[in-house]
């Protein structure tokens, strides 16, 4: 396999042997195995069946990330996890959360704040894609401002008492266990709720125009007991605190994997405006045309730096998350460009499913706003920059 | 049983805009992307899967600079145990490359030698064939199935037409390795892990005592073909172009 990427600014050269071969490896698996089945997924909002797919990725080494292979986890670099996510991002969006969702939101916090038979329990299976796993934060009323959620838990005796419920949740209604945050008197803490746990149900949310190829869902927790060793420990990572790490796991995969999508969206425009000919000569050989494609390079040149760069530093240690956010934002938002400018120059066509802008852009619409929106993000930013946090304000309404 | 695997980095030439250089003998490099041959893929799995049957090792072995060790690398990852690169420029001329690879392999310890069937370049399909002869043992070419047995193997040759033939055939032996043989492992991350503790060799024409030997062949033009002069696009549903397309067909006597 070989690397036929968009890589204006030989980006390559700055990668490993074994990072290339990561790289090349994945893509060559979804191309051949994945590729052929988006299609159909996404226009039938029929997500492709992870039980039989996440065995293989696992196999691949392309569920865990940096989990130690102690746990059963590929124990890659930060680098070669974020290749991972382009290269999955670069076929379908949904595809690389759910490595997110595995990887970064589900095993990281086990990994790093839970006891050894939690970790014994859970990692190596959902590495092996044996197992799936997903992450219930979001709520019906509360997105942003995940501190005032309304699921609660009460302990009684030696037992967890959980109600409320989650919403928006990748990997829903197929999840084996639930890692779920949720109110306690001691504050937030995560729980592990496993299917067929009485009281909890698990449902697939439809009418979607975005991530079609993935499981996205509903939790609902209704007197549902769960015993007290389901509890993620305390420590100071509990709480909303591991939280936020665990968010900036995935977010570094977002960053790469939008830049994926972006590529993607950029070659299809490009070998489409050598193609396509009106008014005699093909639409690549007109300004406006060549404007946007060396536009899209352009932001995805910037994006590509800004990504490799936080990886590096998260493997050395000493990233600081205003960096992961600023590289989460801005990817994201390249990728939004260049799904609806490559749309554009695909003309009629680019609204069909034949090509992928389109299905980029639905999908992008959704990674815009999960793990911080980017109006989050810019005030995360902000607040770095200014040393003022602009997050809340008393709001007083007018009298009437 | 121990294998050794001749594998060469080839450009992609499926998908890409292929165009012929200034001088007319080669084709324009630089937007090219470069890739393992495709035959000599599945001849690695064949000689991972023959080794993971039975004991032994494989090695694989290319010819030329430091940018080829990549597809050495890959196949280390799928499961080789030793890789060897000849530190030269990669003769184009399959005679000359052939010399080249019987001196590095006759002093090699192997049962069996695998090549792809042809290369995605060239497609000459005789490289391994003239090793073949040159080391002096049994060779088959476009094969489509090894089993091993006591000393010889019973191995099968693809045909014009869908025909097979099954020889016996005495170890060692040389055999060229057709696609569909089998199915190629993808690489996994922890076959890369492996990999990066095997061995990779860096030796010299000097250090195998490779000699110089004169091409057979010389290129003399190289071009794309004259663009024909009948082309008919059939249009309508899916139903009425595969009619109109097979009566065409027997008109023009296909069938």
């Amino acid at each position: 396999m070989n690397f036929k990427g968009v890589d204006y600014y030989d980006i390559d050269d700055l990668l490993s042997d074994d990072e290339k071969l990561v790289r090349d490896s994945v893509r060559e698996f979804l191309e051949k195995e994945v590729k052929p089945l988006i299609v159909d997924a996404f226009q039938n909002e029929k997500p492709l069946n992870m039980k039989e797919l996440a065995p293989k990725m696992g196999e691949l080494g392309m569920i865990g990330g940096p989990v130690p292979e102690e746990y059963g986890g590929p124990e890659t670099s930060y680098m070669e996890f974020g290749l991972i996510c382009h290269e999955l991002e670069r076929v379908d969006g949904a595809l690389r959360s759910f490595a997110a969702v595995q990887s970064a939101l589900f095993m990281y916090p086990i990994w790093k704040f839970g006891s050894e038979e939690q970790k014994h329990k859970w990692l190596p299976h959902i590495a092996k894609g044996k197992k799936i796993g997903c992450f219930g934060l979001t709520e019906p009323n509360h997105g942003s401002d995940v501190a005032g959620m309304d699921t609660v838990a009460k302990k009684d005796r030696d037992e967890w008492v959980i109600d409320g419920s989650k919403e928006w949740i990748s990997e829903a209604s197929v999840a084996d266990v639930a890692l779920v945050f949720a109110r306690a008197d001691e504050g937030v803490r995560g729980f592990f709720v496993e299917r067929g746990t009485e009281g909890f149900t698990q449902a697939f949310q439809g009418k979607k125009g975005s991530m079609r190829c993935g499981d996205v869902g509903e939790l609902a927790f209704s007197n549902c007991r769960v015993p007290s060793e389901n509890i993620l420990p305390k420590t100071t990572g509990s709480g909303l605190r591991g939280v936020f790490m665990t968010l900036n796991q995935a977010r570094h995969g977002i960053s790469w994997g939008a830049i994926g999508a972006a590529e993607d969206c950029y070659e299809t425009a490009l070998n489409y405006a050598k193609k396509r000919e009106q008014f005699g000569s093909p639409i690549a050989s007109y300004q406006l045309v060549q404007a946007k494609l060396v536009k899209m390079l352009t932001e995805i040149t910037k994006g590509q730096l800004l990504s490799y760069r936080l990886s590096r530093l998260m493997d050395e240690k000493k990233e600081r998350h205003q960096q992961i956010s600023m590289a989460k934002m801005n990817n994201v938002s390249v990728a939004r460009y260049c799904a609806r400018t490559a749309r554009e120059i695909l003309g009629a066509n680019g609204v069909s499913y034949d090509y992928s802008p389109m299905r980029h852009m639905g999908n992008i619409e959704a990674v815009y706003t999960y793990q911080g929106t980017s109006d989050i993000h810019t005030l995360i930013l902000g607040q770095d920059i200014t040393g003022i946090s602009a997050f809340t304000r008393e709001f007083k309404t007018k009298e009437r | 049983m121990d294998v050794i695997v001749c594998v060469k980095k080839v450009p992609d030439t499926a998908e890409a805009d292929v165009s012929v250089g200034a001088g007319g003998r080669e084709i324009n490099k630089e937007r090219l992307t470069f890739a393992i041959n495709e035959w000599d893929n599945y001849a690695v799995e064949e000689a991972i899967r023959l080794k993971e049957e039975d004991e032994g090792t494989v090695t694989v072995v290319t010819v030329g600079g430091k940018d080829k060790e990549d597809i050495l690398r890959r196949s280390l990852a799928m499961g080789a145990d030793k890789a060897i690169r000849l530190d030269m420029e990669d003769p184009e001329d399959s005679f000359v490359l052939a010399n080249v690879l019987y001196t590095l392999i006759k002093d090699q310890k192997f049962d069996l030698v695998l090549f792809g069937a042809q290369s995605g370049d060239f497609n000459s399909g005789v490289t391994g064939v003239m090793v073949a002869r040159m080391l002096g043992i049994s060779h088959a070419a476009m094969v489509n199935g090894i089993e091993v047995l006591d000393g010889r193997t019973k191995t099968s040759r693809e045909l014009e037409g869908g025909l097979n033939e099954i020889y016996e055939i005495k170890l060692p032996a040389l055999f060229t390795i057709q696609t569909g043989i089998n199915e190629p492992r993808y690489v996994s991350i922890s076959g890369i892990r492996k990999a990066r503790k095997k061995e990779l060799k860096v030796m010299t024409p000097a250090d195998v005592g490779v000699t110089e030997v004169k091409p057979m062949l010389s290129l003399e033009k190289m071009y794309l073909p004259p663009p024909g002069k009948i082309a008919e696009i059939i249009g309508g549903s899916p139903e009425e172009a595969a009619a109109k397309l097979a009566s065409l067909l027997k008109e023009k006597g296909a069938f």
